[in-house]
Order: C-alpha cells, then structure tokens, then sequence
C-alpha cells in the first residue's frame, strides 16, 4: 500500500479539519446568543427600537452561523465511530454518558427552542420569547460543558477502572468525569473565549457603520457594549487560563514543558515570548524572556520547579516502555503563545476603542478599520488554543491509557478515510465561502430590513417611548 | 430487570421518534419538485417543516450517542463499518441542513435552485441509505472475530438491503406528502393529496415486499410471531392510511403512516433480538444485546437521566409542535422575501 494511504495519518487530518471546522462556528454561536439575548432583554425591559433592531441584526447573524454549527457537529458525533473505532470500543462505557446526556439534556433544548425563536416572534408573548432565547443560550452553554467533560475525559482520566478482560475502561463515578478538575477549568476559559469573538463581531460591524455615519444610535450602544463584554471577557479568559495551567501541570506535565519547550527540569523558569532557533526548539540563537514567569503560570511560585521534557521522556519511558512521549514541540510551544498573544490583541485594541469613543467622542478612520480587521483574533486564538489542547495531548489518544495510532478504526481502509477527508473538505470549503458571504452581507445591511418597521413599533407617533404593546407581532415573523 | 435489553428499546425509540418525524421532513424535501408549482409553493412547503426539522434531525443525534453510550462496540462496528455509506449521509444531512437557512438568504434565482436540489437531494439520500443500513443489518454483514466489518459499501447494496432502501424512500415520500396535505391549504393541498394517493399505492406494493422477505428471512427465530406481528400491524397501518386518505381524513391518513414507520422498525427490532448485528460469517462472532452493551454502572446512570429527561422533552417538543400547528398558506408567505 502507498504509504501517504496510512489510515492513522489521514484519520488524524481528518478528526483534526473537521473538529476544527465545527469549531470555527461554535464561539460564534455560544458568545452571540448570549449577547443578543441580553440586547432582547433591553428591547423588552425598554422598549426602545434600537435594542431590536440589535436583536434581529445579530440575531440573523446568530442564526447564518448556527446552522453550520449544527450540520458540522452531526459529523462530529458519528466521527468516533467511524474514525477511532477502537478508540469507542475502549473508552465507550465512560465516554459515551457525557455525550448522550449532551443530546439529552442539551441538543434536545437547544434544538427546539431554535425553532422557537425563530418562528415564533408572532406566536408566543414577548416575555415568553425573550425566556426562549435564554433557554437557547442555557442549553448551547450546557452542550459545551458536556463535550467539555467528554475532552477531559481524554485529558485527565478520572472515575473509571480498567477491565483487563474486556479492554476497556469502565465508568465508575458519572459525578467525578462531570466534575473533572480540567473540565471544571476548561468550560469557563472557552466561554469566555467565545463571548470575547462575539464581542468583536458586534464591535466591528459597529465600527463598520459607524464609519460610514449610519445607524448611529444602535451602533454606538453597540460598539461600546462589545467593546466592554470584550475586555471583561478576556480577563475571565486569563483567570481561568491561569487556572487551567495549574490543572496541567498536574495531570500532564508533558504539555507544559512542550508549551515552553523547556527541556532540563528548572526552579525559577522564564517564559520566553518570542525564540528563533531550531525548529523543534531544542537548541535556541535568540529569545525573548520573562524572568520566572513559566515557573510562576506552573505552580504559582516564582522559584517553583518546572520538570523538563527530557525527565518526563525518561519517567514516562519507565512507566510505560519504550517509545517517544513528547509531542511537536514547535507546534505546542507557538500554539500557546499564539493564543495568549493574540487574544490580549484583541483586548489591547478594546482597551484603546474604549479610550478613543469616551464622552461620545468620535475617532479618525484608521481606528475604525483596526476595529473591523481585528476582529478573527479570538477566533483565531480559540483555534490555535484547540491545537495547543489537543496536540499537546500526543501521543496520547486517553492521556496515560491509549495510544492515538491504538484507536484507530481497524476495519477502515486509508483510501476510506482519504475519500472522506477530500469530499469534507471540498463542501467544507463551499459552504466556508457561502456562509462567509451571507454574514458579511447581513453586517453591511445592517438593521436597515427593520427599520422600516419602526412605525410599526412603535405606533403611528414616532415616539420611540410608547413601548412594545403596540407592537404588530405579524410584523416581527420570520418567513423561509 | 435487565438493562441493557432496556436499553436496546430505549435506542429503539429513539431511532423509531428519529424515522417517524425527521422521515416526514426527508418527505417534504424530495415532494419539493413534483408539487410546488413556483417559490411560494416551495416556501410554503420548506415553511411546514422550518421550525421542527432541525428538533426532528436531532432524534438522529441522541440515538446515535445513546448508541456510543450503551452500546459502545455496537457503535463502534456499525459506524466504521457502513463507512461510505454513512459518509454519504452524513453529507446530505450536511447540504440539506444549511439549505433551509441559506436559501431564502439569497438574491438570485440561481442561488434558490441550488438549495432547491440540496434540499432534494439531501432528502431522498438519507432516505434511501437508512432503509439499505438497517435491512443489511437485520439480514447480518460479514464480522470477523474482532467484530470487524470486513465487507465494502457494494456489499451493502445487495437485493434485500436495495429493496429495504427503496421501502424507507417510498414511505418518507408518501409521510411527508400527507404531512403537506395536512399542513397546507388550497391548490397546493389538493395536488399532494392526489400524489399522495398514487404514491400510496407504490408504497404499499413494496413495503408487503420487503416485510414478507423479512419474516420468510426469520422463520426459524423462536419469536417469529413477534415480527409477523409487528409486520402485520405495519401493514394495516400502511392501507388504513391510504383509505384514509382516499376518503380525505388527512389527520388519519398521517397519524397512519407514521404508525406504519413505528411498526417497520419494531420489526426490524424484532427481527434483530437478541442480536444487535448479526455475522454472516459466523454467528460466533455476532454482536448482540449482551456483548455489545456497556457496564450496568453505565447503564444504570444513562436510565436515571433518560427516566428524568424523557418527560420534560417530549413536554417541550410537544409544545414546539402545538405552537406551530396552523396550517401554511399562500397568503401567509410575503411577496417579497423578507431581505
Ligand atoms: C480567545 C481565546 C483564548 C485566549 C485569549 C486564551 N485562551 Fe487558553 N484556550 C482557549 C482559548 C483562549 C481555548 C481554545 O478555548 C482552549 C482550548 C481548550 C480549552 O479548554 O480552551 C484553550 C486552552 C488553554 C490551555 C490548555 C488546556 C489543556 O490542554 O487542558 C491552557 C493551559 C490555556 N488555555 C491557558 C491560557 C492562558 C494562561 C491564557 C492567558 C491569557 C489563555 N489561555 C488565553
Ligand atoms: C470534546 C471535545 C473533543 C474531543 C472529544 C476530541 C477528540 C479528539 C480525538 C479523538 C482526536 C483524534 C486523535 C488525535 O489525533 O489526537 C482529536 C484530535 C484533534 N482534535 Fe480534538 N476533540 C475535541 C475537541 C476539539 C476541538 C473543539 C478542537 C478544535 C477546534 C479539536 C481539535 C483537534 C485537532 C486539531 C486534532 C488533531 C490532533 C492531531 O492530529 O495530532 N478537538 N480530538
Ligand atoms: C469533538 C467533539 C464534538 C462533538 C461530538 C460535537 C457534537 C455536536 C453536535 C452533534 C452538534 C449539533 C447539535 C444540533 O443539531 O443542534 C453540535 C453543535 C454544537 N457544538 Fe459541538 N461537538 C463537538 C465539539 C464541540 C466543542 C468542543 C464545543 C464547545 C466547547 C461544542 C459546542 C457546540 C455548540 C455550542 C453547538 C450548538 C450550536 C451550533 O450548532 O453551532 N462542540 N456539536
């Protein structure tokens, strides 16, 4: 067989596209919904029609992204099995609970209430749709913690025992796999993350219209609300990123150490922001540092010691034989520095929109443009944080208990998986480029398809006080 | 009680709620040429299933992990297994999925009579591939010892798993079509009525078929009664539903076919107990119910929060259902889309 047909590699590539594909939508869906929830919230407490013309225009945006969510994670789920079947054959009896009682608990919800909001603008009572949203944003919330629970799982193996005579884990405590400290600090870190991208979503299509003088009373509420959810979310992004350092550190040292590329054991390690060297970093011509900052992430001490990729390589070759434990170095070592880096982007640039726009001031063209064209970073750093998680991992499928080359699906052929993996990616790509499209198009219209139900709204007199009792729901419905 | 044949029903429910409902949205997708006369039609038809199908589709999600949660190596064979064949589907629920949303989204007619055959196509795919997965299933496929596919997709697509593909195809079309008639007014009604008559008829004619071969395949099983039973009902229901139809008791007509698709797959279920994939190449190497399940730890968890979650979501999707229960019409659907 042509070796590039090696159906490890290829199923690699392929789980790797396409969790990553699902993901490039998922922090759109998980940050906006809560947003535009909280904009429904302030058109029903107020009134006022720039809170639902915020709605809707978010809204559509919401509801463009979630359906390439929704048909990318259908693979997701089926993709165990038909990737790493040995991989579900050993960690089924743990693994699958979290997921089932994702569908049960979470995708169920979520998937009627979707329904609900959407259609349901002239058929359920204000308040009783503003609570649909909420529920919407509740479940899409729990689905994370379920999916979250299932990776820590594969992180950090906890509430199980191994049968040696099926092969397999057994689950032995639901209430530890759902309360793993790594899941406990993942969930936190990657909403926030994900409220920091819909954030800077709403900040650049502010920005955009802006820009141009239009919209102005629902884009400067807009603007200076993502700008805020922004910064506030990415300093819960670094809290609990900090907590989830400590939580590596302790169930798996490797990534750490491939984090920094840090070879020999040191107390007081620095943190190097920027190397050029050899790529897998093991010899260095130039870097940048932080004193004691690595040992300071690890342990919360500055002298604290930090084991080194050549120690752990030795200790783990004892534990569990011979063989290569380390990750790619250089993958591991930018991944992290590109996701913190990039992230506190994306909070510097808020920082500095604050201070230009303070007091209703307006700033020159230039900053608007950073506005718009800064908006992938945390999108950007969410993927590359993702990379870091799971190659880090390597080589490890069930960190400590599997192998990834172990968990392949033994009846799938190479040529299989690369049909798959080519037909993914050519109607990934397609459908990349038409969703782009249409969210781009509904951020350039703008509310401008509501606000022609102005009057509507707000009854005949153009007083956008009278409130929302005079409201057309007839008005509000969504149409296929 | 033992759990894990609990839980082989329990999985069944799930893929019985997954075909009776998604099944009349698969329906509707494929009916989009042969009934709708110009794009209101087409939205009115899209607008019938618009705000369920995407609840509906996800029976398929939570039968699936249910699958991976209870029986893991049943999980793990099937989907490495049907390799291709699920790829495919996987596919057409993809193209089918973001053609709702995306096609009213455009400006141009072209862009429309894209999503248009993304739709159909992603409809009649699924239905047609569900019905070849689960007849290749009942029939068993080659496992080895390691409990292994060991076959191709050609395999698959043998007389028995084509006419058990042809079945499911025939009998979405004919649910999906009484769900227009049902949820729809005027000429449009009355043109899904009469296919929905003539559909009928086919429909009838292939499912006896494919029953018939299925209990002349398990003549020896010890509860053969069970699925001549199942089989026998499906059948009443399939010809009630056509003469309900026929004297134009739409509510009827459809309840009727749904419970044709209730009873087709609980004669698959039937057919399959106490296996849950049989070998062809040694009945040794079958997975069944037992062998395939996961520890009753798991299994006793996973009942608890299906005992606790089952009533709430049927609750609620039953109000999602109940909110949207108007019929669509033409006059419902604005002139100009609403861009
Ligand atoms: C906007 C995006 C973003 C930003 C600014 C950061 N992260 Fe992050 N990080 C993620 C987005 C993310 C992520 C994509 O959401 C990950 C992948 C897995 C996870 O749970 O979250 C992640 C993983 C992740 C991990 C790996 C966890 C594991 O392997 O189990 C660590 C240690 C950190 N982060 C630490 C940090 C620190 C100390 C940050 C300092 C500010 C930080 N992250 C900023
Ligand atoms: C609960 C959630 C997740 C689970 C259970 C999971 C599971 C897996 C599995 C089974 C593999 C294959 C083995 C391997 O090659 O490492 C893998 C690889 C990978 N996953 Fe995840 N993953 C999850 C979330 C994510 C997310 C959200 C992303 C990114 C958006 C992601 C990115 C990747 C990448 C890039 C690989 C390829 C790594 C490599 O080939 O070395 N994963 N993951
Ligand atoms: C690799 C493992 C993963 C699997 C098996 C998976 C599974 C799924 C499935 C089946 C859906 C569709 C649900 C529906 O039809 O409504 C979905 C959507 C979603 N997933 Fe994933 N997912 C994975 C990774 C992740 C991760 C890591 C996150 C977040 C941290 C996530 C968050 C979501 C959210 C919020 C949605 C719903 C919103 C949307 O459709 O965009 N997923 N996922």
């Amino acid at each position: 067989m042509v070796e590039w047909l090696d159906p490890l590699l290829l199923a690699r590539w392929q789980f790797g596209l396409t969790t990553l594909y699902h993901f490039l939508f998922v922090p759109l869906t998980i940050g906006m919904v809560i947003l535009v929830a909280m904009f429904q919230t302030a058109w029903v407490r107020t009134a006022k029609p720039k809170y639902l013309h915020l709605t809707r225009l978010f809204g559509k945006i919401f509801l463009i992204n979630f359906a390439m969510g929704v048909v990318t994670g259908i693979v997701q789920e089926f993709q165990f099995g038909m990737n790493w079947s040995d991989y579900s054959r050993f960690v089924g009896d743990v693994f699958g609970a979290p997921l089932a009682m994702e569908g049960l608990v979470a995708f169920f919800l979520e998937a009627s209430m979707i329904g609900l909001w959407i259609f349901g603008w002239d058929k359920l009572s204000a308040r009783l749709h503003l609570a649909v949203i909420w529920m919407l944003a509740l479940s899409t919330t729990l689905s994370a913690y379920f999916i979250l629970a299932a990776n820590a799982f594969m992180q950090n193996p906890v509430g199980f025992e191994l049968n040696e005579e099926l092969g397999r884990a057994e689950l032995t405590d639901i209430g530890a796999v759902l309360t793993n400290p790594v899941a406990l600090a993942q969930f936190p870190h990657t909403i926030f993350a994900s409220v920091m991208f819909a954030a800077v979503v709403i900040v650049a299509v502010a920005a955009y219209h802006l820009s141009k003088g239009q919209y102005l009373d629902e884009m400067r509420t807009a603007l200076r609300f993502g700008l805020i959810v922004n910064i506030v979310a990415f300093a819960g992004v670094a809290l609990t990123g900090d907590q989830l350092s400590l939580v590596m550190v302790e169930t798996q040292p490797m990534k750490m150490a491939s984090a920094e590329a840090l070879y020999q054991t040191t107390a007081g390690a620095s943190f190097s922001i920027f190397t050029w060297g050899t790529p897998d970093g093991s010899s260095e011509l130039f870097s940048i540092r932080v004193p004691y900052l690595l040992s300071f992430l690890s342990t919360h001490d500055f002298m604290g010691t930090v084991e080194g990729i050549n120690d752990l390589q030795a200790q783990y070759e004892q534990q569990f034989g011979p063989g290569d434990y380390t990750p790619i170095i250089w993958v591991t070592y930018w991944s992290f520095r590109w996701m913190i880096g990039l992230g506190a982007l994306a909070a510097v640039v808020s920082v500095v929109g604050l201070w230009l726009t303070r007091g209703g001031r307006t700033p020159s063209g230039w900053a608007w443009k950073v506005a718009i064209w800064s908006a992938p970073l945390p999108l950007i750093a969410s993927l590359v944080g993702w990379i870091f998680t799971e190659m880090g991992r390597q080589p490890w499928i069930v960190f400590g208990l599997m192998l990834t080359e172990d968990g392949v699906s033994p009846g799938v052929t190479g040529l299989e998986v690369l049909i798959s993996l080519v037909a993914f990616t050519l109607i990934y790509g397609a459908l990349a480029v038409v969703e782009f499209t249409l969210i781009i198009r509904a951020a350039v219209d703008g509310p401008k398809e509501w606000a022609k139900y102005d009057a509507a709204l707000t009854g005949d007199d153009t007083d956008a006080s009278t409130g929302s009792g005079t409201v057309d729901p007839a008005k509000l419905a969504t149409i296929y | 009680m033992d759990l894990a044949i609990l839980w082989f029903g329990i999985v069944g429910f799930f893929f019985i709620g997954y075909f009776v409902l998604d099944g009349f949205d698969f329906g509707v997708g494929m009916a989009l040429p042969f009934l709708a006369k110009d794009d209101t039609d087409k939205r009115v038809m899209i607008n019938t299933i618009g705000p369920v199908w995407d609840l509906n589709e996800t029976w398929l999600i939570v039968a699936g992990a249910s699958l991976f949660a209870a029986f893991p190596y049943w999980y793990a064979t099937l989907f490495d297994g049907f390799y291709l064949a699920l790829l495919l589907i996987l596919l057409a629920l993809i193209a089918r999925g973001v053609s709702f949303e995306y096609r009213r989204l455009g400006r141009s007619e072209k862009w429309k009579r894209w999503f248009d055959w993304m739709i159909v196509v992603g409809s009649a795919v699924p239905a047609l591939l569900w019905g070849v997965a689960f007849a290749n299933i009942i029939q068993g496929v080659a496992i080895d010892e390691t409990g292994t596919y060991v076959g191709t997709l050609f395999d698959l697509l043998n007389p028995y798993g084509l006419l058990g593909g042809l079945t499911t195809l025939l009998l979405f079309f004919t649910h999906g079509v009484q769900f227009i008639a049902l949820k729809t007014d005027g000429e449009l009604k009355e043109r899904a009525h009469a296919l929905s008559v003539r559909a009928g008829i086919v429909t009838i004619a292939v499912a006896a078929a494919f029953l018939v071969w299925t209990i002349v395949q398990h003549l020896e099983v010890a509860h053969v009664a069970f699925i001549v039973g199942f089989a026998a009902a499906a059948a009443v229901a399939l010809i009630g539903s056509w003469v309900a139809n026929r004297v134009r008791r739409e509510g009827w007509a459809f309840s009727l076919t749904a419970a044709t698709v209730v009873f087709a797959v609980l004669t698959i279920l039937a057919a399959l107990y106490p296996n849950v994939m049989p070998s062809t190449i040694d009945p040794a190497y079958s997975l069944t119910i037992q062998n395939a399940s996961s520890s009753q730890y798991t299994l006793e968890v996973m009942t608890w929060v299906a005992v606790i979650m089952m009533p709430l979501v049927l609750a609620y999707q039953g109000f999602t259902y109940w909110v949207f229960r108007r019929r669509i019409t033409r006059e419902s659907i604005p002139v100009a889309a609403a861009h």
